[in-house]
């Protein structure tokens, strides 16, 4: 596999000048541009030297709230998200949205993780439908959960959630607890929707620690020192 | 006279709907013109759940993801962690998984295979299939306490070796004494011996079925030639596991990127010739038999090696109940790691098992945090499931009930 995948990235890099990629445990992750998806995707399908016949995953990736340690969920309002002064984090500045792509092919075995960012404000991309079939039920979900529109898509309804259902839930905004809760009315005599009753409950603060043993040359760099590793 | 495509709504409370599966058909006459199915019914937003907790306490929410295949689910999990962490567990831990594995896939065919054959109109294999999940679920209460959601596969291991006993029947006023000692024969030994005995006994098992099924000439009038896939359709469609091998891919996780010590095994993959449900149904009987033999290989060496089934790393795995009651540091690290967790750094991994089903994958984002920032589970069930309409469509109404039962949906990971 180590192998293979080295050769990938090389591949890669040959193939799309224009394509940044990286190797982590073992895979290789290729960030595209969201304009020259559909190219890429229909070459790494057909091409002798890639072959990926199917896209084994598709999924949608909120970043808002990436590298904060926060109270409670989210990391979206300033009281929400807990300082360390010693070491300070390294927030996300790139875009909020992301789909990732995880590709396999059979008759080479390799596998590639695809990945591009998405506008913030109205995150749209190509649907990829016409490429891998399998895309349809996917990027309906991903358009459920996140409110990432797939153009082109001809049937791109919700998925998961509930009949009328408001919101994207998986968004880091969107509250673990939900907007409404549900309960059968015996007046109305019907089933009937209402603001939650509940309170959001945290038990365990979500802390980034600096451990020593996984600091990397940047983030050293980047502290002064790593003696403040805690783990 | 004009004749109009009637809708019709199967599920969601239909007994071969398998669960919450509710389709709305567009039916001319009694073939099916469309299939769509609406999903969701049973959503709980495990995905949402796990971001919210830490790493260690989301290993029992996988078991409830694919809720007939639950150690492999766990696996799936407990793998990408183990990527990001940069761990191994020791060898030991490694083949009580693969066994386990192995059981999980027993346990799941063997529920498919009842279920199967009840909605196509067997009874009897029904019975039989629940007799033998019986003792497999006897071996995971005997190792996790459960029979169902074991918990039982860790970061770094698997949560306690195998037991050196087996828990008896007591006698009843339904069991009689001499009864209750003959139910408790093959269980005087270890958990170990109680395997063993059971990988002797299954493949006479498996051929009960067989007879039942395998020629019967119902089963073949209901499943050859129903729901045809070709090879090159099941793998646009994002089939894995025996949906695609039964299309005739030899592809299985286990040979092609093997993880723990699958290639250390002796085992063969069955491939189907055709693409449809008899053919599906001849690689998961076969698959039995394949695992049984795995079983049989993971308990000979777990006999001859003895040792440790967890990591000695206490940021990682926590000390004994004994270590910590003595050893000021070790109640620390088990205090750390029962309220905060351990951190996971920065990076994202996608880890993908051979379940039962297909391909079980967890893709893992971590930035650095106690809890997983994104955690995206790839079920098996959910590509299948999409594809219903496509083999669905020019079936009979009835042919619709072999075909969810050839594709062996669980909502509970097509849902999440």
């Amino acid at each position: 596999m180590a192998h293979s995948t080295e050769n990938l990235a090389a591949r890669l890099a040959r193939r799309f000048p224009a394509i940044s990629g990286s190797e982590a445990q073992g895979e290789t992750t290729a960030v595209v541009e969201r304009a020259g998806l559909l190219e890429v995707c229909r070459a790494l399908r057909d091409e002798a030297e890639f072959r990926f016949e199917q896209l084994i995953d598709l999924c949608g990736v909120d970043y808002a709230g990436y590298g904060k340690s926060t109270h409670g969920e989210g990391g979206l309002t300033a009281e929400d998200v807990i300082e360390f002064p010693d070491y300070p984090e390294q927030h996300w500045s790139g875009p909020r949205y992301a789909v990732v792509y995880h590709l396999l092919s059979v008759a080479l075995n390799q596998r590639l993780r695809l990945k591009t960012f998405l506008d913030d404000d109205m995150p749209r991309v190509n649907t990829v439908m016409d490429i891998w079939p399998v895309a349809n039920w996917y990027e309906r979900e991903a358009f459920d959960m996140f409110g990432i529109v797939f153009e082109g898509h001809p049937d791109l309804r919700r998925l998961l959630t509930d009949y009328g259902f408001i919101g994207h839930p998986m968004r880091k905004d969107f509250p673990l607890i939900g907007q409404v809760e549900m309960r059968y009315d015996p007046e109305k005599q019907r089933v009937v929707y209402q603001p939650v009753s509940i309170e959001n409950r945290v038990l365990v603060p979500r802390v980034i620690r600096r451990d020593n043993r996984y600091v990397t040359p940047v983030a050293v760099n980047n502290n002064g020192n790593n003696a403040h590793g805690n783990s | 006279m004009e004749i109009r495509n009637y809708t019709m709504n199967f599920g969601p409370q239909h007994p071969s709907a398998h669960g919450v599966l509710r389709l709305v058909l567009e039916m001319d006459g009694e073939v099916v013109q469309r299939a769509d199915p609406h999903i969701g019914l049973l959503h709980r937003g495990t995905e949402k759940l796990a971001e919210s907790k830490p790493y260690n306490q989301s290993i029992g929410y996988m078991d409830r993801l694919d809720y007939v295949s639950m150690m492999c689910n766990e696996h799936g999990y407990v793998l990408a962690m183990e990527k990001l962490l940069g761990i191994a567990p020791p060898l030991r831990a490694q083949y009580i998984r693969v066994m386990y594995d192995e059981i999980t896939r027993i346990l799941n065919h063997l529920l498919w295979l009842g279920a199967h054959a009840l909605d196509i109109g067997a009874m009897t294999v029904f019975l039989y299939c629940f007799r033998e999940r019986e003792d497999l679920l006897d071996c995971y209460e005997a190792v996790s306490g459960a029979r169902l959601h074991a918990t039982y596969y860790r970061p770094g291991g698997v949560y306690r070796d195998l037991p050196l006993s087996m828990p008896q029947y007591q006698s009843s006023p339904w069991h009689n004494e001499k009864e209750t000692a003959e139910r408790n024969r093959n269980r005087q030994g270890s958990l170990l011996d109680f395997i063993e005995d059971f990988t002797r006994r299954f493949p006479a098992y498996v051929d009960e079925y067989e007879n039942l099924l395998t020629d019967n000439r119902i089963w073949k009038q209901r499943t050859v030639g129903i729901g045809v896939v070709p090879a090159e359709r099941a793998l646009a469609l994002g089939f894995t596991g025996p949906m695609l091998r039964g299309s005739g891919v030899a592809w299985d996780l286990r040979k092609k990127q093997p993880y723990e010590v699958y290639d250390q095994l002796d085992f063969d993959i069955p491939v189907g010739v055709t693409g449809d449900c008899y053919d599906r149904y001849l690689v998961r009987v076969e698959e039995m038999r394949q695992s049984n033999r795995i079983v049989k290989q993971c308990v000979d060496w777990l006999r001859a090696h003895p040792g440790p089934v967890m990591i000695e790393d206490r940021k990682i795995a926590p000390p004994s109940r004994t270590e910590m009651k003595g050893d000021m540091e070790s109640l620390i690290h088990h205090f750390k790691l029962f309220t905060e967790g351990f951190c996971i750094p920065e990076g994202e991994a996608y880890a993908a098992v051979e379940a039962p089903k297909g391909e079980f994958g967890v893709y893992l984002v971590s930035d650095g945090a106690n809890k997983p920032y994104r955690l995206k589970v790839r079920a098996p069930g959910f590509p299948h499931l999409a594809a219903l309409d496509e083999m669905t469509r020019g079936h009979m109404l009835a042919d619709v009930v072999a075909i969810i039962g050839t594709q062996d949906i669980v909502f509970g990971e097509v849902d999440r």
